[in-house]
């Protein structure tokens, strides 16, 4: 038996507004962007919810229904469930009666969808413990396997989520990394006892997450008979597709078709009589680990270059996340919560994403996903918002 | 090819253009016939020098004494053609007409396959030599006179007709940014279809050379000081006045950051007294203007370089500053805006804007790092080389 491993990502940041010097001081409220721009969470929230939650959702629950044996497992990053709470409760309703039908696996994460653990552990361990609060509170389940924030990993990682008691783990299934080894299979990483780590097939998942519409690719259109193909030939134990969630109705617009493959899919696969779906839990469970993996340097999902590069990887970059991880012992020493919380979300990994220029290589994703004119732009209104909260930091303690 | 001004003997942008272009077409294989409306010693020291390279390159002047950015008198094109030969006055329109009548003669002399004009000075010997030879012409526009005077209203109606006629007379309009495209299209009617966008480039050699001693600039960085930089004319295109007014907004809140004001024109006047009413006098410095390696020191020194043009069509001056590693802000109405990326950006008439960033500018080393970083090897990508294979394949296609 093989099978074919669901893990839908779920996030939207807190995106800063366009905080200038002379707000410093004057306006303790970075998120709160009430224009037509895409700085308007409220607004961009509202649109996903409409084009991909919502629809999505009721697909998969209805699939659910349909398919007895077909699963699938979310990672829900924190700020983006207390957006849709507020903003979209009907797409929350819908996520909390996926997970009821106990085929729907919830992954761990950062509540700030941050890269606290490269820069502060503590910080890191508190914003997991405040995640898995929150999925216990909407869901009633508590998580197992872990995910870090842009599928970053690296060894101490991997062996962070052993000491903790995680089943499992979760990476890029990148080829310098595998070698001659497939991201099929369930391994060990380097060095850890129990836990065991699900690599992510991304030719596979990127067909469906980028190249899906591309009338560029030489397989558009892409039909669920020839993908539910290539998954049947496809070597190995499992074949973990990890995607956005806006993959479906926001990347991929509704009329790519996106949604009635995905419709499609789990009948192409249960035709299959070697395929089934398993959540990450089982797979772990059902699959002995084929041997370790080393990663001494992180890796993560985003680029060609699958580092972090591309959230610090320019001097602004660098100089916004010391910037902000430097006023952690500060910040958690005043008793004040609307502080503490402004400047966790100032800690979410988009904002570093947005100031990021490697634009001549890997310009259109970025391009694509950042609401500011300019890296420029997207820093000018971050090292402005903080110098706000620094203020009233120092206006606390005084 | 009929142009204006060449370098060293330019005042501006224009000659500068088209000695790179030119350059360009020469190292590409094509032979050019270089006109201008003044005698030319190309035996000079510097002519030897400047030609060198450009093996495929005739120069021919003529006489006139004629200067590029005055203003200018009544006479056409319809007249010169009505008249014939004799045009009197000493005024720049006169300058221009007996430019084009000059220009039929040369056309009816040499031997050549495309006539190609730079701007309006040239596109009336432009016209011309189209209508004595009947081969096709192609207008290249590096400024309009909507751009110099900031709006419609202002324009002198003699220069407005010259180009308008000769992009109507041209088989093609070569634009040098999308954004004076669109004004051709708006304000001179011609059409989306006839216009092609070639952008500037800048190469090592049409920039100023290092080595100024400029003991001021030192002695204020040593101090502390944080430097913005306004290069360029004094004129309303320029939107010196706003240069003035964001110096205001951003000393009132770090005053360890002076203006420089480089450069002359009409404008130098009132914006020094500008600077008097707003009390910011000892926050901006006037240099005049300025050239040479003292111009490539004062990029160098500065920590920003501002071009907050009103109307730019391209606006060289922020490729120069950022070939030396200086980040750069100009406003979105320009040419250069839709060419780079690692530059801040903003409306001129945005004060507000302008000021947070420059203010966040001189207080975050990693924004100022950054776009250095980047400025530099977008700079060194925007050749004229490439800008002379667009234009080669527009004569290739006219010819």
């Amino acid at each position: 038996m093989k099978s074919v491993c669901f893990y839908f990502q779920v996030h939207q940041p807190y995106r800063v507004k366009r905080y200038r010097v002379f707000d410093i001081g004057n306006d303790p409220e970075y998120f709160n962007d009430r224009g037509e721009s895409d700085l308007n969470n409220r607004k961009i929230v509202e649109k996903v919810a409409r084009k991909s939650y919502i629809p999505a959702t009721r697909l998969i629950l209805d699939l659910l229904k349909r398919y007895p044996n077909f699963k699938v497992s979310y990672s829900f990053s924190g700020i983006a469930l207390e957006q849709i709470e507020r903003y979209a409760p009907e797409a929350l309703d819908l996520f909390k009666q996926v997970v009821e039908t106990g085929r729907a696996e919830v992954l761990a994460e950062t509540y700030f969808h941050s890269l606290a653990f490269f820069y502060s552990q503590p910080e890191f361990e508190r914003q997991v413990a405040m995640h898995r609060e929150l999925i216990r509170k909407h869901f009633g389940v508590w998580p197992r396997v872990f995910r870090n924030t842009e599928l970053s990993y690296r060894n101490d990682l991997a062996h962070w989520a052993d000491r903790n008691g995680y089943a499992g783990i979760i990476a890029e299934g990148w080829d310098p990394i595998l070698g001659w080894r497939s991201p099929n299979y369930v391994y060990k990483p380097v060095g850890a006892n129990n836990v065991r780590l699900l690599m992510k097939n991304y030719r596979l998942s990127d067909d469906v997450a980028f190249r899906f519409s591309s009338r560029s690719w030489s397989e558009w259109p892409l039909t669920t008979e020839k993908y539910g193909q290539w998954l049947g030939v496809a070597e190995g134990d499992t074949v973990n597709l990890f995607m956005d969630y806006e993959t479906f109705g926001e990347h991929q617009w509704e009329d790519t078709g996106i949604f009635h493959f995905l419709e499609a899919l789990p009948d192409e696969v249960f035709r299959n009589p070697g395929l089934d779906f398993k959540t990450p839990s089982e797979v772990i469970a059902s699959y002995e680990p084929r041997g370790e993996i080393d990663m001494p340097s992180v890796v993560t999902w985003a680029d060609t270059d699958r580092d972090l590069t591309a959230w610090v990887g320019n001097p602004m970059q660098e100089a916004a996340i010391k910037a902000v991880y430097n006023l952690e012992d500060k910040v958690l020493d005043v008793n004040d919560h609307k502080l503490i919380e402004d400047w966790r979300r100032l800690q979410t990994s988009d904002h570093f994403y947005y100031m990021c220029t490697k634009w001549f290589s890997d310009g259109d994703v970025h391009a694509y996903f950042s609401p500011y004119e300019s890296p420029y732009d997207a820093y000018i209104a971050y090292m402005n918002a903080l110098s706000d909260l620094r203020l009233r930091l120092e206006k606390r303690k005084a | 090819m009929f142009g204006w001004e060449f370098p060293p003997h330019n005042s501006g942008g224009l000659g500068v253009a088209c000695f790179g272009l030119t350059r360009a077409l020469s190292q590409l294989g094509l032979d050019v016939i270089f006109v201008m409306p003044k005698k030319l010693n190309v035996g000079a020291p510097w002519a030897r020098f400047v030609f060198a390279d450009m093996p495929h390159v005739k120069f021919r002047g003529i006489n006139s004494s004629v200067t590029a950015y005055q203003t200018s008198s009544k006479t056409s094109m319809m007249s010169i053609r009505r008249n014939g030969a004799e045009i009197y006055g000493n005024d720049l329109m006169s300058d221009v007409l007996r430019y084009a009548l000059a220009g039929r003669e040369i056309a009816l002399e040499e031997d050549f396959d495309v006539i190609y004009a730079h701007d309006w000075l040239s596109f009336g010997a432009g016209i011309m030599a189209k209508e004595a030879t009947g081969k096709p012409l192609i207008a290249h526009v590096h400024a309009t006179e909507i751009d110099r005077t900031g709006g419609r209203s202002s324009v002198n109606p003699d220069v407005f007709e010259l180009e308008k006629e000769g992009m109507e007379a041209a088989n093609v309009v070569v634009a040098v940014s999308e954004y004076t495209k669109q004004m051709i299209v708006k304000e001179y009617g011609i059409p989306a279809s006839k216009i092609r966008v070639v952008h500037n480039g800048i190469d090592d050699e049409t920039m100023p050379k290092p080595g100024g001693w400029l003991p001021r600039l030192r002695q204020l960085k040593s101090s502390g000081f944080k430097i913005v930089l306004f290069l360029g004319r004094v004129t309303l295109q320029k939107g010196p006045d706003y240069f003035i007014r964001v110096a205001k907004r951003v000393t009132e809140k770090n005053p360890k950051v002076v203006f420089i004001l480089s450069g002359s024109g009409d404008m130098e006047g009132s914006i020094m007294q500008l600077a008097a009413q707003l009390g910011v006098s000892d926050k901006v410095l006037f240099t005049g203007f300025v050239t040479g390696p003292e111009r490539y020191e004062m990029y160098a020194a500065a920590d920003l370089f501002a071009m907050p043009s009103v109307s730019e069509p391209f606006g060289i001056t922020p490729l120069e500053a950022m070939k030396t590693g200086t980040p750069v802000l100009v406003s979105k109405q320009s040419g250069i805006s839709e060419v780079v990326k690692h530059a801040l950006k903003v409306d001129f008439w945005d004060v507000d804007e302008m000021a947070n960033k420059i203010l966040t500018l001189v207080d975050h080393p990693g924004l100022s790092q950054t776009l250095s970083e980047n400025a530099v090897m977008e700079a060194n990508r925007l050749t004229w080389m490439e800008a002379g294979k667009k234009v080669d394949s527009i004569i290739q296609e006219v010819a």
